[in-house]
């Protein structure tokens, strides 16, 4: 068995005054698919912000390692420079900053971090020609400001496009499928597929069952009202399925 | 006090030289302000915009700078050394700094001086038409002194391929001293033209002060492009006062920059003198420390079917201060027209503070008129979404505070132009 990449252990966060995680376990080891699944509520998308660092929640036990290092110590972008990415539920639209801008910016402050040499703009659209080629683009979006006026599926092509630059080892999907259409949605998991690496873990947050016809899940978590109430494998997501998320909630509500 | 002011700046200044009809104009104007006095908070207005610094200062003419070479003037002509551009040092005409020789069909551009000498006929058509004594104390005083300036005339029909840029530039030789440009842009008939003007200062750190007045004309069915870039001293003062006057058909679209001046103000006037007129007004100011930066703007909608879109951002920091008001008045004969206006303001710092007023009066029934204003910080959520890529915090704000003044600069056509202000802001927030 490899190393454990990402440890949740004993995960409390609350937004203001509400607890929202009541005590995450989670263990996900490099070359692992996780998905997490779970009604709305449930606590899926906190996880994968608090994963990422997000602000508006606020951690009140528990711990996060990475790669042996506490998470919880690190500041967002510290977080990303050490190879975790959050592929966002709801895309951040920058008006004014070129998509090439930015996602050039981000790259170089990894690299930055990482004690690489920057890259120019011409290095850098080398670099994105293949890229974009994952998430079949041409080049014209990059011109276009960040996510601004994006359509909904385009947004998560664009997630998954800065994926693929950053090359993260720890990749985060918070419900990249909602929204997509049946061709957005083939786009998005072809790239996730083609970005996997032995070395590299995917977390995919997901509410149906459907995009895991297209990334096959290692283990399946199912989250309700703040707890992991049940996990397995692949076979647990079509259960899911067949089943809703009911007859998981009121399991849990047994004693 | 101000006529002592008022005729002493007239009889250091004025070349006795000109037309016959120019000496009554100044006279008339010297009068004006002698009677009105520099305005105070009690009007309207210049409420928020104190002038007690410039009132209270006797101000100098300044000698002109005798030893500048193009070389210190590189960082201000955009790297387009080719362009026709009219240099101007502590108010005087530089010929020798000065490139006018490019030729372009149908664009005459000269010293505004040289223009009364040549054809007087064309300025007086124009000059003190467009912004006449009685629209303000400051546009009086500089008419009292008029002679120094710019003189942009593009004939009917002409497609200009490169923008005009007029410099102003002040020396160290400037400080205590007052320039008083006066500038005349006249696009003819069906012509398309570019026009930049640029104040700018090789001391950052002397006080002097500038009063501008810049006259538009926007003939019918042509299209023009004017930039100003206000890039004063910090511890200087610059009120300048542009107006349009816009004919049938024709389209007029400004972007105004201002990041200098312990305190600077800028009125644009824009008069929409017949049908189908469009009018389109960006805007963009920087503040720190304890600067304060005002722009007033008014767009006259006189007649049916036109218009006019304005957006005006500012990015304050520090204790300084920004003052926005727009008027927009549409006249009853004024339907059909559609005007909107957006001012927003990203505050920085705490201390930093906006006066922001919409000002629309509107007298016809069958319009779209709409405005908004908005201050604010930058969004928790976007921030959090920079750094979640790798972006440090404080690079994550720089970053988006140039995404939100960057987005207004995108309105700006012409590329070297766009590239020039998008460079000034990357540099102003310490290099992006």
């Amino acid at each position: 068995m490899s190393k454990p990449l990402l440890e949740v252990v004993g995960l409390r966060a609350s937004a203001g005054e509400k607890e929202i995680l009541r005590g995450i376990d989670l263990t996900v080891r490099a070359g692992e698919v996780h998905a997490v699944m779970g009604p709305n509520g449930s606590g899926k998308s906190t996880l994968a912000q608090v994963i990422a660092g997000h602000p508006a929640y606020e951690v009140t036990a528990g711990r996060v390692l990475y790669e042996g290092r506490d998470l919880l110590e690190m500041e967002p972008e510290e977080r990303a420079q050490a190879g975790v990415f959050l592929a966002f539920q709801y895309p951040v639209e920058i008006p004014g900053i070129s998509n090439a801008y930015f996602l050039r910016a981000a790259y170089n402050e990894i690299r930055k971090a990482r004690g690489l040499e920057e890259v120019d703009s011409m290095d850098f659209l080398d670099l994105l020609e293949e890229k974009l080629r994952i998430v079949e683009w041409g080049p014209d979006i990059m011109s276009r400001a960040v996510n601004s006026g994006f359509s909904g599926g385009e947004k998560k092509r664009n997630e998954i496009l800065q994926m693929a630059v950053l090359e993260p080892k720890l990749a985060v999907l918070d419900e990249t499928d909602s929204g997509l259409d049946i061709d957005a949605l083939r786009i998005v998991a072809d790239g996730v597929n083609a970005l996997r690496r032995p070395e590299n873990a995917t977390v995919l947050v997901t509410h149906y069952q459907r995009l895991l016809n297209y990334i096959v899940p290692d283990r399946v978590h199912v989250l309700s009202n703040g707890r992991i109430v049940k996990s397995g494998g692949k076979e647990l997501a079509l259960e899911l399925e067949e089943r809703g998320y009911e007859w998981l909630e009121q399991e849990a509500a047994v004693p | 006090m101000s006529q002592t002011f008022a005729q002493d700046l007239q009889a250091r200044h004025t070349p006795r030289l000109g037309p016959v009809w120019l000496e009554p104009l100044r006279r008339a104007a010297m009068e004006r302000f002698a009677a009105t006095g520099f305005p105070t908070s009690k009007d309207e207005e210049w409420r928020f915009t104190p002038v007690g610094p410039i009132a209270q200062t006797v101000w100098q003419s300044a000698p002109p700078a005798a030893d500048l070479s193009r070389t210190r003037l590189a960082p201000f002509i955009f790297g387009h050394p080719e362009w026709n551009t009219l240099v101007f040092v502590n108010g005087f005409y530089r010929e020798d700094l000065s490139s006018t020789n490019q030729v372009e069909a149908g664009l005459h551009v000269s010293s505004l001086a040289e223009a009364l000498r040549r054809d007087g006929g064309l300025v007086e058509a124009h000059l003190g038409r467009h912004a006449p004594i009685n629209a303000s104390p400051f546009i009086a005083l500089n008419t009292s002194v008029v002679g120094q300036g710019g003189f942009v005339h593009v004939a009917a029909n002409a497609q200009l391929t490169r923008p005009v840029h007029l410099v102003f530039v002040t020396t160290k030789e400037a400080t205590g001293s007052v320039m008083q440009p006066r500038n005349l842009v006249v696009v003819e008939r069906n012509a398309r033209a570019a026009v930049i003007e640029s104040f700018v200062t090789l001391v950052d750190d002397r006080s002097y002060w500038t009063n501008a007045v810049t006259e538009v004309v926007v003939a019918q069915n042509s299209w023009l492009e004017h930039t100003r870039i206000q890039r004063e001293s910090e511890a200087a003062y610059h009120i300048g006062s542009t107006h349009v006057d816009q004919q049938r058909d024709s389209h007029y679209r400004s972007f105004t920059m201002a990041m200098g001046g312990a305190m600077a103000r800028h009125t644009l006037h824009t008069r929409l003198n017949d049908e189908n007129v469009e009018t389109l007004l960006y805007g963009l100011y920087f503040t720190r420390g304890e600067q304060l930066v005002d722009n007033h703007t008014a767009i006259f909608h006189d007649q049916p079917n036109c218009r006019s879109w304005e957006v005006y951002k500012g990015v304050l920091d520090g204790r300084s201060r920004a003052v926005f008001n727009g008027k927009v008045f549409v006249r009853p004969e004024a339907q059909k027209t559609d005007a909107k206006q957006t001012n927003r303001n990203l505050l920085l710092s705490d201390s930093a503070r906006v006066n922001t007023k919409p000002q629309l009066e509107i007298f016809a029934d069958d319009v779209k008129c709409t405005h908004g204003a908005t201050v604010g910080k930058l969004d928790d959520i976007a921030l959090f979404y920079a750094r979640s890529r790798g972006v440090p915090a404080a690079e994550a704000q720089r970053l988006l505070t140039y995404a939100f003044a960057a987005e207004v600069i995108a309105e700006v056509t012409l590329d070297p132009v766009r590239e020039e202000l998008e460079r000034l802001v990357r540099e102003r927030l310490g290099g992006l």
